[in-house]
């Protein structure tokens, strides 16, 4: 395999892994914060890249559309947090799990009857649009490495929100125990609210993102899910580091093992059939990792000891 | 008393004899088709064709009555309805069924419960070879044959190295064999994507690397829209083929830019030079406000096709009626249109060229591919 092709392969899967670790980086916040399993991660995520499309569609601004996905996730997270979700706190997680998939088939309706059952057009705004040539040969395009570079700043940026701010200090304190923090003094119902939008706003920026690169359509967030959800298993919940290098860990995984599997298996079976047998295996690469990271560390890469 | 029995029958017997030319039996007709989720347009579209072709026929359209029922894409929910339909409704006619596993779970049961299947779309192979019907009308195409005449559309390009990609399903396996029936070049690079898939970079890093000359593909719908949005962000410049799954009129807006020149094979485009044709293409921007597309077309056809047969024929004598489908003896938009001996369409494909006419991306004709082109599996079809 040529070193460019496996340069522009390893941008793939560190373009991946940061789109991940958008979504994973709220879902785990919610999780770790707030001990709430929540399956509607994926409908904020779609509501954040139909606001963008919409608001882009309408006034011909991409940027525009960017800040409205961010702020109609982060308001549509906000409203669920304070109609719905806050009544499943003390419920066990498994009406935890039956109201927020009630959530998806809401949104999801909602979102059809109000867009129809035609995927959107969000294109790429004119100055990161087409490739760009990086050094060593290799061609990449422009918008894939902006998110890249987006992923790489939401992650600075919690990192510093979370370990250097009165906010961050709330959250950790929240997470450790929160009968304690509400005694002294700390609202703990807003702060919830305001950890469940930063986590909506993340997942809408990811749809945002994600949405000018493929396509905006009802039911797009469910996939992305599954896949988040595996990110903090392998990370370790609640924890941002867990969820950054997980998304990374599967992002690499996934988009080397189908770029590898295949030509290394042809070197010692026929094409046809390595074709068919290395792509059956690269896709569950990432399950596989899961598995072997539970074996070795039952509370994931960065976990807090047992649950 | 016996003598007015006699009367009340004589005069029973006139009056049935009278009215029997006059009014034929009206038809029910059974459309399950996919109206909500991901492949939702298709389905909107081919009802939406299918009654705008019974509106436009007037009096004979008012004879046919239309029970229409959401699969949502599910085999198990497509087989319920059809047992509701065949049980409860008794409908005479089936039709509407989008995607080839739905056809595969509902058309054996339907047709051998002795009603007519009337295929809008999906074309499976097995109902065009060895579990063929006589009951069973395909009024789109064999699932191959858009992807046979993108080969052979290769061909005539000179092209020697192609680089195909498909989704492992066994539509997208039809595909690429489809494809390579025709194709007389090599290979660059044979993938299989997983069904479902919206992220195409790892794949688009293959074909740039791959020293391919063209590269053909077969993903319908979210799938076509995401990789021809990608690959033209990527700035690989190899030139693409597809069939018109990827094409149509609700994915190109989505697509925009992206699909401009792209080659792509059809039985059917808005532009094909015909008075029926025309008429069709009018009459649906005029009822629905947008332009229609192939599915369209396939529904429209699929209306006629029905009305020609109810026009010679009643419902209720099958042999008869099953000879005057035969005959498809109906305008279609796609000009000359004939059953092959396993009631499959034999018909032009032509290669399309996605232009943008102010505002909206659509197709224009650039050429033929396959001319009166049945399928590769008539011959197994043995009734």
């Amino acid at each position: 395999m040529p070193l460019t092709l496996l340069i522009e392969q390893a941008l793939n899967g560190l373009q991946y892994g940061m789109m991940l670790f958008l979504m994973a980086a709220g879902l785990t916040l919610v999780f770790g914060v707030m001990g709430l399993i929540n399956l509607a991660h994926g409908s904020l995520y779609m509501i954040g890249a139909f606001a963008c499309a919409a608001v882009a569609a309408a006034t011909g601004s991409f940027w525009l559309g960017l800040a409205a996905s961010l702020a109609a996730a982060a308001a549509a997270g906000a409203l669920v947090e304070l109609l719905v979700i806050r009544r499943l706190y003390a419920r066990d997680h498994l009406d935890q799990v039956l109201a927020t998939f009630a959530l998806i088939l809401v949104f999801s309706e909602g979102t059809r009857w109000v867009f129809g059952s035609f995927p959107l057009y969000l294109s790429v705004p004119p100055f990161l649009s087409g490739p760009v040539s990086l050094p060593g040969g290799v061609t990449y395009p422009a918008f894939r490495l902006a998110i890249i570079v987006i992923g790489a700043a939401v992650a600075l940026g919690l990192f510093w929100l979370i370990g250097r701010t009165r906010l961050g200090i709330r959250i950790r304190a929240g997470e450790a125990d929160r009968e304690i923090v509400a005694a002294l003094g700390v609202d703990i119902g807003r702060l919830y609210t305001a950890v469940f939008a930063l986590g909506a706003a993340l997942a809408g920026l990811a749809g945002a993102l994600v949405g000018t690169v493929q396509s905006v359509q009802v039911g797009m967030g469910e996939p992305v899910l599954i896949l988040a959800f595996v990110v903090i298993v392998i990370g370790g919940i609640g924890s941002i580091r867990g969820a950054l290098v997980g998304a990374l860990l599967v992002g690499m995984t996934d988009t080397l093992g189908k770029a590898l599997l295949p030509s290394a298996l042809a070197q010692v079976m026929d094409p046809s059939s390595a074709n068919a047998i290395g792509s059956a295996v690269a896709s569950m690469l990432i399950y596989i990792l899961m598995a072997v990271v539970l074996v070795l560390r039952p509370q994931g890469l960065y976990g807090q000891g047992a649950r | 008393m016996k003598y007015r029995t006699k009367l009340m029958a004589g005069i029973a017997a006139v009056a049935m004899a009278m009215a029997a030319p006059a009014i034929a039996e009206p038809v029910k007709v059974g459309m399950i088709t996919t109206l909500s989720g991901g492949g939702a347009s298709l389905g909107i579209d081919a009802r939406d064709g299918f009654l705008l072709a019974l509106k436009m026929a007037g009096d004979a359209g008012t004879e046919v009555e239309v029970v229409i029922e959401d699969d949502q894409q599910k085999p198990d929910v497509a087989v319920q309805l059809a047992d509701k339909m065949i049980q409860a409704e008794q409908v005479d006619v089936l039709t509407g069924i989008i995607w080839s596993n739905l056809a595969m779970a509902v058309v054996p049961a339907a047709v051998a419960q002795g009603k007519f299947y009337l295929s809008v779309n999906a074309g499976p192979s097995q109902l065009a070879g060895s579990a063929c019907h006589p009951n069973y009308f395909n009024v789109a195409w064999q699932n191959d044959n858009l992807h046979e005449a993108a080969g052979a559309y290769a061909n005539s390009e000179g092209y020697a190295n192609s680089f195909i990609l498909a989704p492992n399903y066994p539509a997208g396996q039809d595909a690429l064999a489809g494809y390579k029936r025709f194709y007389e070049g090599g290979l660059a690079g044979e993938v299989y994507t997983q069904l479902g898939q919206t992220d195409y970079a790892a794949e688009i890093a293959q074909i740039r690397a791959s020293g391919a000359d063209s590269v053909f593909f077969f993903l319908p719908g979210g799938m076509g829209i995401a990789f021809m949005k990608q690959y033209a962000e990527s700035g690989v410049d190899i030139p693409l083929i597809g069939p018109a799954f990827s094409f149509d009129q609700a994915i190109l807006q989505a697509v925009g830019d992206a699909a401009l020149g792209v080659k792509n094979t059809s039985q059917w485009s808005k532009d094909l030079d015909n008075a029926a044709n025309t008429a069709f293409v009018a009459a649906f921007q005029a009822e629905y406000g947008r332009l229609p597309s192939l599915y369209a077309s396939q529904g429209y056809d699929t209306a006629n096709l029905l009305l020609s047969a109810m026009a010679k024929a009643d419902v209720s004598d099958a042999d008869a009626f099953r000879a005057a489908l035969k005959e498809a003896d109906f305008a279609s938009t796609r000009g000359d249109f004939t059953f092959g001996p396993n009631n499959h369409p034999i018909q032009d494909i032509y290669v399309r060229e996605v232009i943008k006419e102010g505002d909206v991306y659509t197709n224009r004709i650039v050429g033929t591919a396959l001319e009166d082109r049945a399928d590769a599996y008539a011959a197994d079809c043995k009734m």
